[in-house]
């Protein structure tokens, strides 16, 4: 597994993309190369009907074309039959459409299987890296790796390199062709091609930095609209609605004020670009025309170079655009290489499947996260079967504490141990591991999908009966029911919004569907009320009676129960005991209790 | 929406809503006709570049004479220079329309939506709005201008060709004249294949978007029911689909735009055999016939790009149809007129009309439903309450229980459906929002706070704030610990949302920005649910001092905190089921006592 995240070159990530898709890549690049070649034969076919043909000059070709025109029945009978001349033309033209389909198919087939491998390497990479990379990461920032940053490197594969590539083949091309011609006349082509290649570069490199700030403006504007929109309740009910109008079209102005100062930019590129191109068309009419009247070539040539000339304008415009983007697809790389080299969860060799409904000890475990202290030197026990409570403030470490369980933290190497059935869990197989312990997290997420298909996440298929008895545990049946749609509710980013209760509760169902003889609730209850609250929790009473039953909260009435109380505070474990036995020392637990009565 | 809503959207959409659209355009309508003519005129100049070839190569080249050579290159750069400096203000002229239209319609939705209500909100999620404000508006703006200089300039360029070709050879002309319905209808029957086949893959592109999304932000869930690979299958079915819908897409644009070369090259055969045999014939000169074959090489993409053009309107229609809805969309709490009249608007408020507000409140048989509920789910019906002022309302209640309901109409996020809210003894409806507003102090469970420093956060309510009005706000919710601890202090960028600081965090700085506002009447929505026990227990206290001589509503879970309220409203289902001070309400061992047994066996 480990590694799949190797990626030390630039190259080297873009080959592990491409695997699969080369062959294809490389053919339709042979197809762009004979489409270019296509291309530069149509001007001969001109130049050849106007001088041979309609002039009566003679136009020099390869000896073997002469006997194809000798066998079609010699120029004189080409000429009283025009239409071959069209059909041959035809001819070429549907050997263009071919190879110009082929190229452009194939192209896209080899595009579209490296990005959806990349999409999935990526995707498979990213759930499985450590939770404190998701941390340390902000989720706008990887999606931007993932969506926009591959269409770059897409683009460069897609575009920029076959557009170079493209290129370069219809320059030497055009280039062979047009010395064969007239080599002055070339000279005169190509003497202003460096030129307006640099000036496009230099002008897209320059121009590549105000983009990027037009860029950042707009993500500024953006989330300027976002906060208004879910800060609406606020902006009423201080009613400053003109403050906001104010402060958006102020800002709005500026951003327009700094796109008219790049569209300047452009156009007058564009003007220049424009400009170039037909000053050197006009270098060519006259230059061509002088050589005419002096016979160095024939009219038929004139009207070929003029052709080649018009052809290469636009790619050679484009061809500074190319290079200066393609340096974007470097950077692009790099931020998506730096997410598959982030190493990914995983197990030592050797890893074992021990049975799980065994005691569960914490030895000596300290955590440090981002240079501060978060769990200090905690040791306790758990029995199988016990529940277990823990209480504490906000900041405590009482959920660090179930994550470190879970495994979604690694403790420090020396911060002691932590062991199941006297296994050290490092030793057990993270998913083994994980599949045994059910954990309610304390903001719970529901995936886009129905409220079934989330409660029954964990298996293979919905089995309803199963679905809705989980859910009657979690209090929650009675409420799925009043929904018009009920179980086939539509949840998650594209679907309705649930309360925090109802979230919380639907990850209660879910856990319960894991079946595991460890079940967590990470303050899993603190947005449903009191009274649902201690009804969820009679229900899982009397759910099997091994089950070890670790829950977190704040609230006293919710822990005390507990066959076994862990008080956190600061990281520290200060108490533990019944409640019976904590209520009567003074001390955390007391004055907490004491507080909430 | 029901279906009132529905009817009118429709009204207000006729005409796929440009007429709307056109109004706003007003102003930029000279601006549009000069930009017109300037692209036509461009258009005209570029089928002018081949005659001056033509020219070449029948008197000078066919002639064998140098003559005029100057003269036409003098021509020619005239000609180059002026249009280049054409095509400059053409193009500056185009974006800048285009930049002002974005503008203004980003000006006009967002302006728009800061009148809405709140049902307005309750229908439609941020994301779904956001993109009404951010992207559908510069739909038009691209369409009124570049699209439409697109169309122009395409539609000038073939118009003077035909003109050149007719009357250069008009049996020529004619012929690849008939080779326009063929490239019409090649065209129009690509784009009729390719519109739905790209909205498809747009679609499956912003799913797998959703999907990375939903990998990352749930990337700790994911982990904890050990889905990885259940994630893994469904996400490769999306790509997998997006894949297939991908290659399907090219393969038809693959072949469009080589069937379109191919016509091209048609219309050149054409000209080469036809034309071949006029210049045999000695009826027309070589340069003519390379003027042909110019404009039949290079007629075909300008009608693909008018045809791409048109069917691009099919897709903005519906950008269009959705920021005219959202621009007719009225709220339903609106100031009438003579509200307006005397004490202004949200935006330009005449405080100098304004009353004081002392804070007595009454329901006079109010009945309400939500606009966006059920015709009979009635929440409250022919409620009578009066609040005078300085009185502490507790409101409590299971959860969803809709305990927030009462506060909703006190702050008229929504207008009773029937009867009224008099404040200060008036309707409600007699003065404007704003002045209520102004003088309202809300706390949210889940507290907002806007990018910025925690100042600007805490002044949003009165932005002349002094920092000793701050720090005694501060200090009465026990939050300046958290904001001295910093080394900004009160310059502390809170982050986007406030996401630098934990929820409890942000709910005592928005409780200390209500108190800063200094209102006369304070509500406080489950304020303090993510405060631990310890801080709750000292804002508890604080929140005594606040609401001395305020009108306040204390929306609360537990139920100890609120025994000293005046009045006390116990709801369930929606519906207010009883009412008074505690001691009434145990005495009358009725649903409020239920809920106060229960919690006091728990503890």
């Amino acid at each position: 597994m480990n590694s799949k995240t190797d990626y030390p070159t630039r190259a080297s990530l873009l080959l592990g993309f491409l695997k699969g898709s080369k062959l294809i890549f490389f053919i339709s690049m042979c197809f762009a190369a004979m489409c270019a070649a296509l291309d530069l034969f149509m001007p001969k076919i001109i130049a050849f009907t106007v001088d041979s043909i309609l002039i009566g000059s003679s136009y020099e070709i390869p000896a073997i074309l002469d006997k194809l025109i000798a066998f079609a029945g010699g120029i004189a009978y080409i000429r009283d039959h025009m239409y071959l001349i069209a059909i041959l033309i035809c001819v070429v033209a549907l050997l263009r459409m071919l190879t110009s389909y082929l190229f452009k198919f194939l192209n896209s087939v080899s595009e579209e299987r490296l990005v959806c491998r990349a999409r999935d390497t990526l995707y498979a990479h990213i759930i499985r890296l450590p939770m404190s990379w998701h941390n340390a990461n902000r989720t706008g920032d990887i999606i931007q790796r993932c969506t926009s940053d591959l269409d770059t490197l897409r683009n460069f594969l897609a575009e920029q390199v076959t557009n170079l590539v493209r290129t370069v083949i219809l320059i030497t091309l055009a280039i062979i062709f047009m010395l064969r011609v007239n080599v002055t006349l070339t000279l005169v082509a190509l003497a202003l091609l460096p030129i307006i290649v640099g000036y496009s570069l230099y002008f897209h490199v320059k121009i590549g930095a105000s983009f990027e700030h037009v860029d950042e403006m707009e993500g500024r504007l953006s989330a300027m609209v976002q906060e208004n929109l879910t800060g609406v309740r606020v902006v009423r009910a201080f009613g400053r609605e003109a403050y906001e109008r104010e402060h958006f079209c102020d800002y709005n102005e500026k951003y327009m004020n700094t796109w008219i100062g790049l569209m300047k930019l452009l156009s007058s590129f564009w003007a220049t670009g424009d400009f170039t191109g037909g000053f050197q068309a006009l270098l060519i009419v006259v230059i061509g025309a002088v050589l005419c009247v002096k016979g160095n070539i024939s009219a038929g040539e004139y009207i070929e170079f003029i052709s080649y000339n018009a052809m290469l304008t636009w790619p050679v415009r484009a061809l500074g655009r190319v290079v200066a983007d393609m340096s974007k697809a470097g950077i692009s790389i790099d931020r998506i290489r730096y997410i598959m080299n982030s190493p990914e969860e995983s197990d030592d060799p050797g890893a074992q499947t021990p049975p799980m409904n065994k005691d569960i000890v914490f030895e000596h475990v300290s955590f440090r996260y981002e240079e501060s202290d978060v769990l200090n030197d905690v040791s306790f026990t758990i029995q199988p079967g016990e529940t277990v409570g823990i209480l504490g403030g906000t900041g405590s470490g009482k959920s660090t504490l179930m994550h470190l369980l879970d495994r979604l933290y690694e403790p420090d190497k020396d911060g002691g141990r932590i062991t199941i059935g006297g296994i050290d869990i490092r030793k057990i197989d993270r998913a083994w591991l994980r599949r045994n312990i059910g954990i309610v997290l304390q903001e719970p997420y529901l995936f886009s999908g129905t409220i079934a298909e989330n409660i029954a996440i964990t298996r293979d298929e919905v089995n309803m009966e199963e679905v809705r008895a989980a859910a009657r545990i979690a209090a929650l049946d009675e409420t799925v029911s009043k929904f018009n749609k009920g179980y086939d509710t539509y949840v998650g980013e594209r679907g309705v919004t649930l309360s925090g209760g109802q979230k919380q509760r639907t990850a209660i169902a879910q856990m319960i569907m894991k079946d595991a003889p460890i079940m967590i609730f990470d303050d899993s209850l603190s947005a449903v009320d009191s009274q649902t609250d201690a009804m969820i929790r009679s229900e899982l009473a009397s759910l099997s009676s091994d089950t070890t039953k670790i829950i977190i909260s704040h609230r006293i009435s919710t822990l005390m129960h507990a066959d076994h109380i862990i008080v956190m505070d600061h990281g520290n474990l200060v108490q533990q005991g019944t409640h019976e036995e904590l209520s009567e020392v003074s001390g955390l637990y007391r004055k907490i209790y004491e507080l909430q009565q | 929406m029901n279906s009132s809503n529905n009817e009118q959207t429709k009204k207000h959409t006729r005409w796929y809503g440009i007429p709307l659209i056109a109004g706003y355009l007003k102003v930029y309508r000279r601006r549009m006709i000069f930009m017109i003519a300037l692209g036509a005129l461009s258009s005209a100049l570029d089928s002018l570049y081949p005659l001056f070839n033509k020219y070449v190569i029948n008197h000078n080249v066919g002639e064998m004479t140098l003559d005029t050579l100057p003269i036409v290159t003098v021509l020619y750069l005239a000609i180059l220079l002026f249009h280049s400096f054409e095509n400059y203000f053409t193009c500056l002229l185009c974006s800048k329309l285009e930049l002002n239209v974005n503008r203004d319609f980003r000006n006009a939705t967002f302006n728009h939506l800061q009148t809405l209500s709140f049902s307005y909100f309750n229908q439609n999620n941020v994301g779904y709005v956001h993109a009404r404000v951010m992207s559908d508006s510069g739909k038009i703006g691209e369409l009124v201008s570049w699209r439409m200089m697109d169309f122009v300039w395409n539609s000038a360029y073939i118009i003077s060709v035909i003109v050149v070709m007719f009357l250069t050879n008009f049996r020529l002309g004619l012929m690849i004249f008939l080779l326009f319905p063929v490239a019409v209808v090649v065209t129009w029957l690509f784009q009729h294949k390719l519109v739905p086949l790209n909205r498809k893959v747009r679609e499956l592109n912003s799913t797998i978007t959703g999907d990375f999304n939903e990998g990352i932000t749930g990337a700790g869930s994911v982990k904890a029911l050990n889905a990885e690979a259940h994630m893994e299958d469904a996400f490769k079915k999306d790509t997998f689909s997006m894949k297939r819908a991908s290659i399907n897409t090219a393969h038809h644009a693959a072949l469009y735009s080589a069937t379109v070369t191919l016509l091209s090259s048609v219309a050149l055969a054409i000209v080469l055999w036809k034309g071949g045999n006029l210049t045999l014939q000695g009826v027309m000169l070589i340069g003519t016939l390379s003027v042909f074959m110019s404009y039949a090489m290079g007629i075909i993409e300008p009608i693909q790009s008018i045809i791409n053009t048109l069917t691009s309107l099919v897709t903005i229609q519906v950008n269009i149809e959705r920021i005219t809805t959202l621009l007719n969309t009225e709220s339903d709490v609106a100031d009438t007129p003579e509200v307006i009249e005397k004490y202004g608007d949200a935006f330009e408020p005449r405080y100098e009309n304004w009353e004081e507000l002392k804070g007595d409140i009454e329901f006079d048989d109010v009945t309400f439903r939500y606009p966006d509920g059920g015709e009979d789910e009635y929440v409250l019906e022919h409620f009578n309450l009066k609040i005078p002022h300085g009185m502490n309302v507790a409101i409590v209640g299971e959860t969803g229980a809709g305990k927030s309901t009462l506060v909703n109409l006190v702050c008229r996020f929504f207008e009773p459906t029937q009867g009224r809210l008099l404040i200060d003894g008036r309707d409600a409806r007699e003065r404007s929002q704003l002045w209520l507003h102004h003088h309202i102090g809300y706390v949210l469970q889940t507290p907002h706070l806007f990018t910025g420093t925690i100042r600007e956060n805490l002044c949003y309510g009165k932005p002349d704030a002094t920092d000793d009005e701050i720090w005694e706000a501060l200090a009465l919710v026990s939050a300046d610990d958290i904001v001295r601890r910093t080394e900004e202090g009160l310059d502390l960028e809170v982050g986007e949302g406030g996401g630098k600081l934990s929820t409890g965090e942000r709910q005592l700085i928005s409780f200390a920005r209500a108190i800063i506002a200094d209102p006369r009447i304070l509500v406080l929505d489950e304020a303090t649910s993510s405060i631990d026990t310890i801080t709750e227990k000292r804002i508890q206290d604080a929140i005594k001092t606040v609401t001395e001589g305020r009108t306040s509503f204390v929306i609360a879970h537990r139920l100890s905190t609120i025994t000293d309220a005046d009045i006390i409203l116990a709801v369930k289902d929606g519906r207010i089921v009883e009412q008074g001070t505690h001691t009434e309400l145990m005495d009358k061992k009725g649903y409020y006592y239920e809920l106060v047994k229960q919690q006091n066996a728990e503890y």
